[in-house]
């Protein structure tokens, strides 16, 4: 489904190169767990947001359901972050004069997609995640937990390919982390692939493949049961 | 995007933030109200003098005695000037084009019937004047001696005139002396009201050679020529010149055309538009540089969420419509906020000061609000340009 091939990211400090990414070389199939983990700057960020069309490589290929995605157009980029990429974040990233049902359906706005339909959807993802009471409440009228599932639901209104959550759990107290990393993990049952990215030995263990990066590169992929 | 989402989306932006936003609408608000008001008077006064112009009638070339030089100085009376006599007006009655030729002068002079007396304007004028000025005769007529120079002492009253002297009583046939002479009251004119401040109904109307006589004068103070509508002004008034320059020698007359006297309003007029233009315009440019900070700040402060709307798909266009729509409407609003006091304060001054003639063009309301909503293009583009091109990755991790 993700696949990336000797990818490279660098990028200019000043006058002197860094290579954030160093030869990459990656394959996310359909409805995956994975969990990337490492000290910060070894590349995970990086690595989340060239996946998540965010970023472009700086060499490499990166090929997205079978298609290379690595050299669109502003449009066609936005237009594919839209429709097959969820991100979820550690400070939830809610807009915070719209209720929780507007953010839900901000990604459909974007898209263009009618009202009815855009309600309809709202409504079943707001019932699914507990949050029917709580559809037109702002943000700050939310608990953290209650926040991060409206993201959540914001993430997967537009069914993606792949949804990637970065320290999704950061901002939360332990027992709300459990229950939104239960919620996240349930998604996998829709074919969705789970990437999150966490520095969190506990959470990463969690996934059924770990990735542990170091410098930009990957120091190992493994796959438990 | 579906362009109500897109109404709602802008809106919210600046619903959140209520107070900076009617600020800044202010500004626009201001500059749009200032020109408004002003050119609402302005457009009021210069319908108001067009209908008073009109009144007299259309199609209308007045020639005065004396050549108004534009440039040099009167030095005694080294050029005397030869006054325009009946016979003048006569000769102008035979050109082509013409259809009335009047001979006209006024003065004041005690009036006297019916053992009452007032004092009022004295119009001289001649045979064709009622034709010529579009000034109907409600009782009786108008005196039609086809000499000029012979004309009986016959006059036509205004309807003050006639209802001060003779109350209720019929005028028609009786007489009334006017600074002595003995004159037989043959018409009344119609109610015309004021012209130019100017009451045409306090007035008597007697013959032009009679009118020399009573005021002493060697000559008209005025001629009015009417010409057919289809004619050419310009050519009606080459014909009079040479015929006028003919008879008298040399230029030492003026000829005015009501269109030329209009030009001269709209010309003062029109200054006064560019002075209202000019500083309506400075204060829409200071409404613009607000606009152009508000959105600035704006972008600043909601970078993060640029950054999540483009990892929620937003393509650079969207982003960048987003902000110049939001710009736009704040302008475009602050602009119909303008119109609204503009108008308002223009009729409200109107209803405090009946006088004074108000009225807003349409067009001006709508080029005023046109230029709103392209002072708010012009401001908003650089802020959203730099939204649109903000980097998603740092924008999503900015604070």
């Amino acid at each position: 489904m993700i696949e990336l091939q000797n990818v490279c990211r660098t990028f200019i400090v000043g006058d002197q190169q860094v290579a954030a990414l160093r030869d990459i070389n990656l394959r996310l199939d359909a409805a995956e767990y994975i969990s990337i983990m490492g000290p910060s700057g070894s590349g995970k960020s990086t690595l989340l947001n060239l996946i998540g069309l965010l970023d472009r490589p700086s060499s490499g290929t990166y090929l997205l359901d079978e298609g290379n995605v690595t050299q669109l157009s502003d449009e066609q980029q936005a237009n594919a972050r839209r429709d097959k990429i969820g991100f979820v974040f550690q400070s939830f990233h809610l807009v915070p004069r719209l209720t929780a049902a507007q953010n839900v359906e901000l990604p459909m706005i974007l898209a263009g997609i009618p009202p009815e339909e855009r309600k309809a959807r709202v409504q079943v993802l707001m019932q699914n995640y507990g949050l029917s009471e709580r559809a037109d409440h702002r943000p700050d009228q939310l608990s953290g937990g209650q926040r991060q599932r409206v993201a959540i639901a914001r993430a997967t209104v537009m069914n993606p390919t792949v949804l990637l959550a970065d320290e999704p759990t950061g901002n939360l107290d332990r027992n709300t982390g459990w229950e939104v990393l239960k919620l996240l993990e349930g998604l996998m049952d829709k074919g969705i692939t789970l990437v999150v990215v966490t520095h969190d030995a506990e959470i990463g263990a969690r996934a059924r493949r770990q990735i542990h990066m170091l410098d930009g590169r990957i120091l190992s992929d493994e796959q438990t049961n | 995007m579906i362009f109500r989402d897109f109404l709602t989306l802008t809106s919210s932006s600046f619903l959140a933030a209520r107070m900076r936003s009617f600020l800044t609408g202010l500004g626009i608000a201001i500059g749009i109200a200032a020109v408004i008001l002003l050119t609402s008077i302005g457009d009021g006064l210069h319908q108001f003098v067009l209908a008073e112009f009109s009144e007299f009638g259309t199609n209308i070339v007045t020639v005065q005695p004396g050549k108004t030089q534009t440039k040099g100085s009167n030095i005694g009376v080294i050029g005397s000037v030869r006054p325009l006599s009946l016979d003048d007006a006569e000769a102008l009655r035979h050109l082509p084009y013409v259809e009335n030729v009047n001979p006209g002068l006024m003065g004041n002079a005690d009036l006297r019937a019916n053992g009452k007396t007032r004092r009022s304007t004295v119009f001289g004028e001649g045979r064709n004047f009622s034709e010529a000025f579009t000034m109907k005769v409600q009782s009786g007529t108008f005196w039609n001696d086809a000499d000029d120079e012979q004309a009986r002492a016959l006059a036509v009253l205004g309807t003050k005139v006639k209802q001060e002297l003779f109350g209720a009583q019929n005028p028609l046939g009786q007489y009334l002396r006017i600074g002595g002479q003995r004159y037989r009251v043959i018409g009344v004119m119609e109610s015309k009201g004021q012209i130019l401040g100017m009451d045409m109904d306090d007035a008597v109307f007697i013959p032009a050679a009679r009118a020399m006589e009573l005021f002493n004068r060697p000559g008209l103070m005025e001629i009015n020529v009417s010409y057919r509508p289809s004619a050419d002004v310009n050519t009606v008034t080459r014909l009079i010149t040479e015929r006028l320059k003919e008879m008298h020698g040399r230029e030492d007359f003026t000829t005015i055309s009501q269109e030329e006297a209009l030009e001269v309003l709209g010309s003062v007029l029109s200054v006064l538009t560019f002075a209202v233009g000019a500083l309506g315009g400075i204060s829409l440019l200071v409404g613009a540089v607000g606009i152009l900070t508000i959105m600035t700040m704006a972008v600043t402060e909601r970078t993060a969420e640029i950054g999540l709307l483009r990892a929620l798909g937003a393509q650079e266009k969207q982003v960048l419509m987003l902000f110049l729509g939001e710009a736009i409407m704040l302008s475009a609003l602050g602009g119909v906020f303008g119109l609204l006091i503009g108008i308002g304060i223009a009729q409200g001054l109107h209803l405090l000061v009946p006088a004074l003639p108000v009225h807003t063009p349409w067009l001006f309301a709508v080029l005023a609000e046109l230029t709103a909503v392209s002072i708010g293009l012009a401001a908003g583009v650089a802020p959203a340009m730099r939204a649109a091109r903000l980097d998603p990755v740092e924008a999503l991790h900015a604070e």
